[in-house]
């Protein structure tokens, strides 16, 4: 593109969705960066006059506009709190992917989102090889966590204590076919995501087991392309509807009634963006492919979604006598981007036998934001320690969370400050319930799709 | 700005706290008013209340404007730059709450410390800080007092300037000016603080601020009470105190708000309403449910349709989220939203109100009105389209209109927003041209090179 005008005109089609701001800053009280930092560019209000500015050419320099805009978790805290209702999250992707286009993609993560993220097979192979470099280079440090720590001094990991790679991608083993023909019970295409297939293997064999029990017919691929959002935070279009379209080609010759994850980012980037991306018009994906990504995207649920609103898992009436106390930290794709707050409580609950202490902030963000954390490790971590004190004023042994993302930075948090609280998924915790109580209740009542109302959250004044 | 004197402020607070690159600084051009953004040449954010003085000094000495700004959500323009070589001064990195005592009741902070972080860090110590203006999330201390910030509990507990004890400020030669004190009772030189309040950035900078504060009340009931008419309803505000019951809170919704609300929220509020009340009133137990009772009576005499009352403290949080509602629904429905804050003596709230949607019609714009009924402190929004320039000219006659009326029953300008640049010109009107020259003297003694936030309230 390169052509300033192209730049202008294309941002001024997000008018309509920029004009809804009106400043009134209320969107400072909710950003964790801006809470950190304490700077009018981090916080939305700022970043929004910024891209309105370089429509308007008020400002004529893009890549200080897209600094500004990469420093930002994405983590919808902002749009979730604006009383105007502007739909931020679409103005920052949408821009990002504009001043991009620009810009142009810096060549390191051209290399990363065009030759790797958007090519399976070469990324799986590259992580295997890195996988085994892991063992020389860093050495476990606490066993409750299985986190590790670089040797030596790497200049990517620094002193992040982080999740080793699995040896291999979890869909190499764990991929299935539908095993019945359909029948009126459930059938689910069940999608770990990149984090869990690769470095939380163990959340999607909670999610089989539970899944199994539930008499739900699953459906698991034998690739895992990404579901986008890397390039589409980092603005390369190019890349995200690459991923997308080797998404479809998986899920189109499928009839299954719901996808299901278990990682609370790519739900929200399935339900939210997929459809926002495609609505923008302009990109690639037009014509017959477009329903179909609607349609898909209709269909995708939380794994705790699925389990409460669509199997009916419940709390048991009584409550727990056990010696095990637990937190949930709510990650902001899932509370603040679809409203799922309630679900994973429940599924909490439903493991029965332990003493669940509501931290304060739950809702809080604890800083990752995806590559925000990788760009900014120093930002992320002061926006963690809050989350991290949060945590520890429980006294809980575990911290449960719905997102493998932020699972990861939990486990740096606490790993770095030498805290043995275990970090969890709410379905492993619910898986462990099954193995240890083969007694627990099955619900009766699955619900066929239609039953799940993202806007139920929504309260009446009676 | 000149390499030299950005590095003189650099070496003052640290490079790190000194904005001086083109985008940062078009990010403190807006303030929550609806007005053409004036770009600072610089922005600068002391951590330190020596940092505050010096860079005030700074400013001065060099003849530079220099505008104070808290969380930026004053509706009057009081923080965009005065002019191009303006110097922004954040506070936000002058946070600190110094000391709660509860024993003698009162706090000392900085003046960057967000209003409901405050307010909730005084809870916690067992005690009350009741102003709690709608931005209170966001809102500093320091804006609260520099606009004499107000807020649903008005009525029975005051306004900001109600819990000011005392101000240390600089002035514009960095010289720290102290006034009031911890006690109660003072009378020790002028009373430079009740000048402070409401001095919009003109007079001062403050650096600290020591605010009252109280026990908090025991007990609340709420409840909420539908009227077909906006006579009704106020005339039931007019009993109520009548009756001598102070209500903490005394809220009013327009009939046009309900059917916004309604339709933002779908949670069966009467649409075909002309007014509702939300109600509450705290105290003792005992006494609380005797003037619930007493306001459920006149409510009904009064002739309302429905009445509400809370039960529990969700109930209690559904009958609020109404009132909450009002501002985010209305201001999705375009999306210029015009916030205003006319207030009347509150006989006369039926009057205004009626006024306001003759003016509505007249000028062909929508407006609806909520606000404080038991204060007449009203707020007409007018939602509209700044782009719409012929729509926005007759907004802007409208506005005139508003407060035209509002002088006309005896009202005033502004119940809590303050004058800042969007008022400057009615504020004549309200006042006399005596007022004006007597106040621009006086920021002349102050303020010699007229560096502070100039041009505001009282023009040049
Ligand atoms: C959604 C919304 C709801 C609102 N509701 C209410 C309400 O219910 N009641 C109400 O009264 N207002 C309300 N306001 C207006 C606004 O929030 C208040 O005026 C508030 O007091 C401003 O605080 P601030 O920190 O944003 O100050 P700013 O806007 O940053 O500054 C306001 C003024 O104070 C001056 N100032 C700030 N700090 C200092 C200091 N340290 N020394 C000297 N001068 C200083 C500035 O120069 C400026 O003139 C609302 C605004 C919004 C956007
Ligand atoms: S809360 Fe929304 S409308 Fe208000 S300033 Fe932030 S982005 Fe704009
Ligand atoms: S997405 Fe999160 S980090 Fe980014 S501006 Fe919004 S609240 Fe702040």
């Amino acid at each position: 593109m390169a052509d300033i005008e192209e730049l202008v005109r294309l941002l001024k089609e997000l008018e309509e969705e920029l004009v809804h701001c009106t400043r009134c800053g209320m969107c400072q009280a909710v950003c964790p960066l801006y809470g950190a930092t304490g700077r009018e560019t981090d916080v939305a209000r700022g970043k929004i006059v910024l891209v309105e500015n370089l429509s308007k050419e008020i400002l004529d320099d893009p890549e200080a506009v897209k600094q500004r805009l990469d420093r930002c978790l994405l983590c919808g805290s902002c749009e979730a709190a604006c009383p105007g209702g502007v739909p931020i999250m679409d103005i920052f992707l949408k821009a990002r992917a504009i001043i991009t286009g620009y810009l142009g993609l810096s060549p390191v993560k051209k290399a990363i989102f065009r030759g790797l993220l958007s090519n399976p097979d070469r990324f799986d192979k590259l992580l295997k090889w890195m996988a085994r470099l892991q063992g020389p280079f860093s050495r476990q440090v606490s066993e409750t966590l299985g986190s590790s720590c670089a040797r030596f001094m790497s200049p990517v990991i620094g002193d992040r204590h982080f999740m080793p790679i699995a040896s291999e991608a979890w869909h190499k083993k764990g991929h299935r076919q539908f095993l019945r023909p359909r029948d009126p019970g459930l059938r689910v295409v069940f999608y770990p995501g990149c984090l869990v297939d690769r470095i939380f293997p163990r959340v999607a064999e909670a999610v089989m087991k539970v899944l199994d029990f539930h008499e739900v017919d699953v459906f698991a691929a034998d690739r895992v392309p990404c579901c986008g959002i890397p390039a589409l935070s980092a603005g390369d279009r190019q890349s995200f509807e690459k991923l997308v379209r080797q998404n479809m080609d998986i899920l189109d010759s499928l009839d299954f009634d719901y996808l299901v994850t278990p990682c609370a980012t790519c739900t929200a980037t399935i339900r939210k963006f997929w459809p926002a991306m495609i609505e923008a018009g302009a990109g690639g994906l037009t014509g017959e492919i477009q329903e179909k990504v609607l349609a898909a995207s209709e269909k995708t649920r939380d794994i705790n979604e699925l389990l409460v609103d669509v199997l009916g898992v419940q709390a048991p009436a009584a409550p727990a006598s056990g010696a095990k106390s637990l937190t949930y930290h709510d990650p902001c794709h899932l509370k603040k981007s679809l409203g799922i707050s309630r679900q994973p409580r429940t599924v909490l609950a439903a493991a029965g036998d332990v003493n669940f202490a509501e931290m304060r902030e739950p809702d809080r963000c604890c800083g990752m934001g995806g590559s925000f954390n990788l760009q900014h490790y120093g930002l992320s971590d002061k926006i963690g320690q809050k989350k991290l004190a949060a945590i520890l004023e429980t006294g809980a042994d575990t911290v449960a969370t719905g997102c493998p993302a932020c699972m990861l930075q939990l486990t740096d948090l606490l790993s770095r400050g030498g805290h043995a609280l275990a970090v969890k998924h709410p379905v492993e915790v619910y898986a462990e319930a099954l193995q240890q109580r083969p007694g627990l209740q099955k619900p009766v009542d699955a619900q066929k799709p239609g039953n799940t109302d993202y806007d139920k959250a929504t309260e009446t004044y009676r | 700005m000149n390499k030299k004197l950005v590095c003189e402020f650099e070496n003052l607070v640290g490079r790190e706290n000194v904005m001086a690159e083109q985008a940062d600084r078009q990010a403190y051009s807006y303030d929550s008013a609806v007005l053409e953004p004036v770009v600072p040449a610089l922005v600068v954010r002391p951590e330190t209340s020596a940092q505050l003085g010096k860079t005030v000094r700074l400013c001065n000495e060099n003849g530079l404007p220099l505008t104070v700004r808290g969380a930026g959500t004053n509706l009057s323009g009081g923080t965009i730059p005065a002019a191009p070589n303006a110097v922004v001064v954040t506070t936000n990195g002058l946070s600190g709450i110094i000391e709660i005592n509860s024993e003698d009741m009162y706090a000392v902070v900085e003046p960057g410390v967000i209003t409901a972080q405050f307010a909730a860090a005084v809870a916690a110590k067992g005690l009350f800080y009741p102003p709690d203006p709608g931005s209170q999330t966001v809102s500093t201390l320091g804006g609260n007092v520099a606009e004499n910030a107000g807020g649903l509990r008005g009525l029975k507990y005051g306004v900001t300037k109600d819990y000011v004890m005392g101000i240390e400020f600089f002035d514009v030669n960095g010289e720290l000016v102290k006034s009031g004190s911890k006690t109660v009772k003072c009378a020790t030189g002028f009373n430079l603080s009740d000048l402070m309040v409401g001095s919009e950035g003109l007079l001062g900078v403050f650096s600290r601020i020591i605010f009252k504060l109280i026990p908090p009340p025991k007990d609340s009931r709420a409840m909420m009470a539908v009227f077909d008419s906006v006579e009704k309803a106020s005339e039931t505000v007019s009993a109520i105190i009548a009756e001598q019951i102070v209500p903490c809170t005394l809220e009013f919704l327009d009939n046009f708000t309900i059917r916004t609300v309604e339709d933002f929220r779908h949670a069966g509020l009467p649409t075909d309403a002309g007014a509702l009340l939300l109600i509450e009133v705290d105290g003792h137990p005992a006494g609380v449910e005797d003037d619930a009772e007493k306001i459920r009576k006149i409510c009904e005499q009064k002739g309302a349709g429905k009445i509400q009352r809370a039960g529990s403290a969700a109930e209690k949080d559904l009958i609020w989220q109404a009132r909450r509602d009002a501002l985010p629904a209305l201001a999705r429905l375009k999306p210029t939203t015009v916030l205003e804050d006319a207030t009347v003596p509150r006989s006369r709230i039926p009057e205004m109100v009626k006024k306001i949607r003759d003016i509505g019609e007249k000028y062909h714009i929508d407006i609806g009105t909520f606000g404080h009924a038991g204060d007449g402190n009203l707020h007409p929004t007018i939602l509209t389209d700044k782009r719409d320039k012929d729509e926005f000219a007759r907004v802007e006659q409208a506005i005139d209109e508003i407060f035209e009326a509002a002088l006309a029953m005896g009202g005033t300008l502004s119940g809590e927003h303050g004058i800042g640049l969007a008022k400057r010109k009615y504020l004549e009107g309200e006042t006399s041209r005596g007022t004006i020259r007597y106040s621009r003297r006086l920021k002349e003694t102050f303020d010699p090179v007229n560096i502070l936030n100039p041009g505001k309230v009282i023009g040049d």
